[in-house]
């Protein structure tokens, strides 16, 4: 049969047969697994049908725990279910994958491997996360590539339904998940053949039902548990048959044949690797390559990891095996090995007890790999056979890193390589907000579509969310392309961006003779002199050829703007010449067609422009004979920059982090803060400039900016000694602070992201040109020199004495440094502004407990961290401990440092005569109310601890308690512990949590970045999510009201309740933060958060803020419980009425508008309940804000 | 009482005719319109850049973040099938359709020449009887001559009359430097009909906030003067049905337009002052006000004061107020 070649990445190729073969479908989303969700989602709100012409029922639950669950119940109830996840969110899963293997029913998961956070956090690919579910029973079932994800998804399904035992079919994180590749796509009949119908009717059967009653999950004894436990053991048995046989019934159907252990090489090798997973694709690259060097080399695939065969490995391997190298993707602290080394080791130890052996005993060693998406290339795998080579091979070690403590890497040569000359290789630069990636997938389909060529598409993201870089991967060619690794070898190599070409050094793995794509505004007469040094040394060395082109003119001249993505996808076209160059533009166009087709004629046709003045405005550059650029390759950081940020810092930012050995990283994943400062990325365009003779210094601008690089401070004349002379600055309107002082404020122009929240916010016109405000923007680049200089001048004004700030107010608020400076979030992010706030009014003594998320990867993904200390060395002290855990991990700081500050002050209480009864008195007493409470405390703890140091020196019997007493003594100083995260956390994984925490009465401050979707992961429904709002995992529109989170907490009746919106009223905000903290007990504030997730101009966001609040949708108000002891109604409703329809405020918004696009009908009728929804709520608050408290007795 | 009417080859039970705007973006007020009376209802309109820009503006929100993180390649739903913002509107055309029976008139606005004029042709085919075509350019080029301006005025006429079978009528504005002339041009270039005129938004400036503001101001009764006087100028100079808009609130605004030369007038601010009940009392009025006067028909009082039937057509023509000259005969 002729089948379809589809061009898909492996999370589609899983979703596509899971979606096909399954009834229901429980989701939540985990990167990388995330999109198998949200394809089944998608597919079912266009009502698509799975193999039985059902539309299978697509679930999002409230964690991979709750998903899990379901899947359980339905499954016991006899449907036909799946679940997708990954990492964490597997391991949440593992309570209910025991009961599903016990209960021996039949199920897939489908899991994109990922690692699991230990020191770190990561979201990459390796085993750690499937090795952890090794016990529940489950089978595990890896692919190895895009077509085998598609392949095994299928084969799992149906092997399930025989052998009774759950599956797990796994691939590669990002590396398999997110790999583009041409691959043959099963049909429906393929998938209906496998799927007995006798078998799923057993299962159906199995199912719970009143009319055939039976009961599970009993409690059992001593006495039976045992023996239960062991009945299962014939299905164990039997399984790896059932797989096999699913397998050769699978062949007959496609051709392709599977083994539960596939053997690649020399039939007499001597040498073999035994691994799964991706890997495996570039091991069997390059076993091919020296086999046909005449190496006597295998290797052993493993498709079947559980149950494990040791009948079925055995007979797999050659008869002429001496030494074995197990390659594990996993690490297992303290274990005698990794988990499949294990395996081997205990196969082989079996194999030779029973006398079943056909070989001698081999040398069998152990190997990590590949930890977190780690590359895996050829270097490497001959490395692991050349390891094999030594009379003694190093056992239990790492290939891929330098391990410079207990020495256990292999040394490989980077230059290796056993790519094919026929596969073409291109590497393409391009900002995230240039299309680059997107124009990438187009190229790949269009090249794997429109010809017999294999093809694959990678694609790297850096980790910030504004002004990330991507590199796109592209091979194709006439070979099958088994390299799971990055290009080093590029044919061909196009910079979006010639900013980049100071930045990295981008032809260092360009070929001899390959072709460099430059998109610059300079003419091809100029545009040498503006090349850097190195890259004009590489091109002329590596006698490469050079093509221009000013994609930016193109993109204005056609409407395209700043989206060059079709624009170089056809000088990609026009210049590699796969095909010729008309049938390229017609390909192009029918992709563009595809693509843009649903979103509308216009669309289509500015794309149809663009490809058209591309060829025209495309030129070739001679390459002259000689260097003759001064420009250098920039610096990552400046060399004033701290140690660590040099060796270490520095390194990742570059882009050489892989040479980063193992003795350079923290033990235990302890990071200084304040990096961020030294990362300048310069990735704005335009940014503000102040025009001081407009500006009412009210600092607006300074507190909604999200990246902190707007700043105003107030001194004294004689701090603008040695000022740069084109540093601005005025004398400050205000009397507040003393006569005579001055203010600037200033832009840190290198930090901007130039997303112009400020200038919308400023209050002020100008009075001659009213288009003009206080701030205003313009081109960075003609600045940047100076504003380098200015912002470094300014930076070291000292700051206001934090005693003098009258923070309830808002200018005089941002005059407090920002601890949280210069993040990787979006450009205008709507949830930065808030945290910043609170670095500023708390950061010196705050602890910071952080959900995984965004604001956990804005404010603690590698290289840098923005969380800062100021100058006297204090800062917020900042962890991430898991999604699901935020609250209770806070908790667990607050009963710490509650137990410290009272340990400290029994101590004290202890030592009182030593001391001194008046200091001890006076730090015990303390009220800390304010910054100067907290500023005399300070100095009375440092002269305590001064006092102390002296006591040591004069060792009296109490040395015990003294140190103790200073090691603590910090702790005497009041902490403000913090908990935030977003609404994915707070509403739904981690609810349960932050509702036990709530109710325990402790002093946490709870801040909810409420940005009413799963931000991080791409936009996936919340609880959080509003009515009439479209979403992934709901795109067929929200179907039920924004849970009212803020309601629930009141109802504790001891938690201070607030609800903020920063754009719509400044000073609400500010004043519920000091409240919130002030407080003494649980605080819950929960911050409208804009989102590029929200689909809207994030410049104007600010506005949206507004509308939301006015509509009624995000009603402003504060609950505070002290204030009903005082005989007045705890709860006040801060905005002023319904002031416009939520309408009028929703349909500024993408994901409301969206949805009277694809579902007009239903939209019409959910806005209108969501209109409801407002105003049933606004009664409740009417009334409860109506609520008079009786007086007390008292 | 025969108050029939024909205008763009359409038979009209009455002369009133709902004009573009808001009130027709409910079936439920259509519906009332022909229960009031009505002899048309003109929809409201959908603009050339609410066409591009809502495709703009949906591209736009839905890719731009795309692609530029690991953990999100995307933030919105796969696309399968968008019923774009003229999909709705042309649902809107056939739901009118269906619920009533007078014609149903479509708008379209447009200011450039361009792919959008291809949407009349969908408006067509969603049923729409004639179309009603506002052109809106504002010509604030200090380098473009008036002819320039004038013949973009004639193309877009063109480009969507050879798109269309059924009749189109053009919304004209009072600011060409030859009305008359134009009035002719257009007819030239197809439009079936004139509807005069069309009142420009004119913009405000907040002195609180610096800021260029909307301000939408109903049309007053005194409004109707300008159009009176150019559908009497033009009455019998142009082959096609005239239209008037602007400042009908009343049978007797009715009376004085139709005695101009008026195929229908328009009305929208009365409407929204008053409810759509008002053309119910309008039509009562202008049938009492004819029984009154004897009238038979509202065909025969059609043109009957334009300037070619009046006994002094340059009172028509002055253009400044001065004291009547008496005969020195």
């Amino acid at each position: 049969m002729d089948r379809k070649k589809v061009t898909i990445d492996g999370n589609e190729a899983a979703a596509y047969v899971a979606y096909n073969t399954n009834e229901v479908i429980a989701i939540y989303p985990i990167t990388p697994s995330s999109n198998m969700g949200e394809w089944c989602d998608a597919w079912a709100a266009v009502n698509k049908k799975n193999i039985w012409g059902m539309i299978p029922s697509v679930s999002e639950l409230q964690s991979e725990g709750g998903a899990s669950g379901s899947v359980h119940g339905a499954l016991q109830t006899g449907a036909l279910t799946t679940t997708f996840t990954a990492s964490q969110g597997l391991l949440l899963m593992i309570p209910n994958m025991y009961k599903i293997a016990g209960e021996l029913t039949s199920t897939v998961f489908h899991v994109s491997a990922r690692s699991i956070a230990a020191a770190a956090l990561s979201i990459f690919g390796d085993h750690s996360d499937v090795m952890a579910t090794r016990a529940t029973g489950f089978g595990l079932l890896s692919s190895n590539s895009v077509q085998e994800v598609m392949d095994f998804a299928l084969i799992s399904q149906a092997a399930t339904l025989e052998a009774r035992i759950p599956f797990i079919h796994f691939f590669d994180g990002f590396r398999t998940s997110h790999e583009v590749m041409k691959i043959e796509e099963l049909t429906k009949d393929d998938m209906k053949a496998m799927m007995s119908d006798d078998l799923i009717i057993e299962h159906r059967n199995r199912g719970l039902t009143p009319d055939r009653p039976v009961m599970r999950g009993t409690a059992q004894n001593p006495d039976v548990y045992f023996q239960g436990r062991e009945t299962v053991n014939p299905f164990y048995i039997a399984c790896p048959a059932i797989v096999q046989k699913q397998m050769d019934k699978f062949a007959k159907l496609t051709g392709r044949q599977y083994n539960l252990f596939d053997y690649v090489g020399v039939p007499d090798a001597e040498r073999i690797v035994i691994m799964m997973g991706s890997g495996s694709e570039a091991a069997e690259e390059t076993v091919n390559y020296l086999v046909s060097k005449g190496e006597k080399v295998g290797l052993l695939k493993v498709r079947l990891y559980r149950p494990f065969s040791l009948e079925h490995f055995i007979k797999a391997l050659p008869k002429t095996t001496k030494t074995i190298a197990v390659l594990d993707r996993t690490k297992e602290p303290g274990a005698g090995g990794e988990p499949l080394y294990l395996d081997v080791v205990n196969a082989i130890s079996e194999k030779y007890m029973a006398s079943e052996l056909q070989f001698t005993y081999p040398k069998i060693v152990g190997g990590r790999y590949g930890l977190s998406s780690k590359e895996f290339t050829p270097a490497m795998v001959k490395s692991v056979y050349d390891n094999l080579s030594n009379e003694k091979p190093k056992a239990h070690f790492t290939v891929g890193i330098i391990e410079d403590v207990t020495h256990s890497s292999l040394d490989f040569d980077p230059t290796f390589s056993v790519e094919s000359p026929e596969t073409f290789r291109g590497k393409f630069y391009g900002l995230g907000a240039d299309g680059t990636v997107g124009a990438n997938k187009n190229s790949i389909k269009i090249i794997g579509e429109g010809t017999d060529y294999f093809a694959q598409g990678y694609f790297v993201y850096d980790s910030k969310k504004s002004g990330s870089t991507t590199v796109s991967h592209l091979r194709f060619g006439p070979k099958e392309i088994k390299s799971t690794y990055l290009i080093r070898n590029a044919k061909f190599i196009a910079c979006h961006q010639q900013g980049f070409l100071e930045q990295m050094d981008m032809l260092k793995d360009a070929s001899e003779g390959a072709t460099f794509l430059l998109n610059t505004k300079i003419d091809k007469e100029h545009v040498w002199d503006s090349i850097p040094e190195k890259v004009q040394r590489d091109l002329i060395d590596k006698k490469m050829k050079l093509y221009i082109i000013d994609a930016y003119k193109v993109g204005e001249a056609t409407g395209m703007g700043v989206r060059i993505n079709t624009i170089m996808q056809t000088c990609f076209f026009a210049i590699s010449e796969i095909f010729p160059q008309a049938e390229a533009i017609d390909l192009i166009k029918n992709s563009i067609k595809k693509t843009y087709g649903a979103k509308g004629d216009k669309i289509v046709q500015m794309n149809f422009d663009a490809v058209d003045q591309t060829v025209a405005n495309l030129f070739e550059v001679t390459v002259p004979k000689n260097v003759t650029s001064k420009l250098q390759l920039q610096p990552p950081v400046s060399g004033n920059a701290p140690a660590f940020v040099l060796d270490v810092t520095a390194k990742i930012i570059a882009g050489e982090g892989d040479l980063l050995p193992v003795s350079k990283m923290p033990i235990d994943g302890t990071f200084p803060l304040s990096t961020t400062r030294w990362e300048k990325r310069n990735i704005a365009l335009e940014v503000p400039v102040w025009d001081m003779e407009t500006c009412i210094q009210c600092n607006k601008c300074v507190i909604v900016c999200p990246h902190a690089t707007i700043r105003a401070k107030i001194y004294e004349e004689k701090d603008l000694k040695d000022a740069p002379p084109t540093f601005k600055y005025t004398k400050f309107k205000s009397k507040d602070y003393g006569e005579d002082l001055y203010y600037s404020l200033q832009v840190a122009v290198e930090d901007c992201t130039g997303c112009e929240i400020c200038v919308d916010v400023c209050p002020a016109k100008n009075k001659k040109e009213t288009k003009l405000k206080a701030i205003n923007m313009a081109e960075q680049l003609p600045i940047r020199e100076q504003e380098r200089a200015n912002w470094d001048f300014f930076f070291n004004i000292p700051e206001l004495d934090r005693r003098k700030v009258a923070v309830s107010k808002i200018k005089d608020s941002q005059f407090l440094q920002p601890l949280f400076e210069f993040s990787g979030a979006c450009s205008g992010c709507g949830e930065t502004p808030y945290v910043k706030l609170v670095s500023q009014l708390y950061g010196d003594r705050a602890v910071i407990a952080n959900a995984t998320g965004c604001s956990s990867i804005y404010g603690g993904n590698l290289p840098t961290t923005p969380w800062a200390a100021n100058k006297e060395g204090r800062g917020p002290a900042w962890s991430n401990s898991l999604f699901e855990d935020n609250a209770e991990f806070g908790f667990g700081f607050r009963l710490a440092i509650d137990n410290h500050n009272h340990q400290a002050k029994e101590l004290l209480k202890g030592l009182a005569s030593e001391i001194g009864t008046d200091l001890v008195d006076s730090i015990i007493n303390a009220k800390q109310n304010d910054e100067s409470d907290i500023y005399d405390q300070r100095e009375r703890v440092d002269a305590l601890k001064k006092k102390l140091d002296d006591m040591l020196k004069s060792a009296n019997g109490k040395a015990s308690e003294i140190k103790h007493l200073v090691s603590l003594a910090d702790y005497l100083v009041k902490k403000s512990v913090w908990i935030m995260g977003g609404d994915g956390w707070a509403y739904d994984i981690g609810y349960g949590g932050l509702d036990h925490v709530l109710a325990s009465g402790k002093n946490v401050n709870v801040l909810v970045l409420d940005t009413e979707v799963y931000s991080n992961t791409g936009g996936q429904c919340s609880k959080a999510t509003p009515r009439a709002a479209v979403a992934k995992f709901a795109a067929a529109g929200k179907q039920s009201a924004k849970k009212d989170l803020g309601l629930m907490a009141m109802t504790y009746g001891n938690v201070y309740v607030a609800k903020i919106a920063m754009g719509a009223n400044d000073q609400h905000t500010l004043r519920a933060i000091l409240e919130a903290e002030a407080y003494d007990g649980p605080s819950l504030i929960i911050a409208y958060s804009h989102c590029i997730a929200h689909g809207i101009n994030m410049g104007t966001a600010m506005q949206n803020q507004k509308a939301a609040v006015d509509s009624g949708h995000w009603p402003l108000y504060r609950y505070h419980p002290d204030l009903e002891a005082e005989g007045k109604n705890p709860f006040r409703l801060d905005s002023k009425g319904l002031k416009i329809p939520l309408k009028d405020y929703a349909y500024m918004e993408t994901r409301y508008k969206m949805l009277t696009k694809s579902h007009p009908t239903e939209a019409a009728v959910m806005i209108k309940e969501a209109q409801q929804d407002v105003i049933r709520r606004w009664k409740e608050y009417e009334r409860l804000a109506a609520y008079v408290p009786e007086k007390s007795e008292k | 009482m025969d108050i029939t009417t024909t205008y763009l080859g359409l038979k009209l039970k009455s002369p009133i005719v709902s004009s573009a705007g808001p009130l027709s973006e409910k079936i439920s007020n259509i519906r009332e319109m022909e229960d009031a009376g009505a002899g048309a209802v003109v929809l409201y309109s959908i603009f050339e850049e609410q066409i591009e820009h809502e495709q703009l503006e949906l591209d736009y929100h839905t890719s731009a973040h795309t692609e530029s993180f690991a953990e999100a390649t995307s933030y919105f739903p796969e696309p399968f099938d968008y019923k774009l913002g003229p999909d709705e509107y042309l649902n809107h055309i056939r739901k009118a359709k269906e619920a009533v029976d007078i014609p149903i008139i479509a708008s379209l606005n447009g200011k450039s020449i361009g792919g959008w004029t291809e949407y009349a042709k969908k408006m067509e085919q969603a049923g729409a009887d004639a179309l009603e075509l506002n052109i809106y350019l504002l010509p604030t080029d200090v380098k473009k001559p008036g002819s320039e301006i004038e013949k973009t005025y004639i193309d877009i006429v063109k480009a969507v009359k050879s798109t269309v079978k059924i009749p189109i009528a053009v919304k004209m504005h009072p600011f060409f430097s030859s009305t008359s002339y134009m009035a002719k041009e257009l007819c030239n270039a197809g439009a079936d009909g004139l509807v005069m005129f069309n009142r420009f938004y004119q913009p405000d400036i907040d002195l609180e906030t610096l800021d260029v503001v909307p301000n939408v101001i109903l049309s007053t009764p005194m409004a109707m003067r300008l159009p009176l006087r150019w559908i009497a100028m033009i009455y019998g100079k142009v082959n096609a049905d005239l239209a008037a808009t602007s400042g009908i609130y009343t049978a007797e605004d009715v009376l004085k337009m139709v005695m101009a030369g008026a195929k229908v007038t328009q009305m929208l601010s009365s409407l929204l002052k008053f409810g759509v009940g008002h053309i119910a009392d309008v039509t009562t009025n202008l049938i009492a006000w004819m029984e009154e006067k004897e009238y038979e028909s509202i065909e025969q009082m059609r043109g009957s004061m334009s300037y070619m039937n009046v006994d002094d057509p340059a009172k028509f023509e002055r253009a400044n107020y001065m004291k009547v000259l008496h005969s020195y005969k």
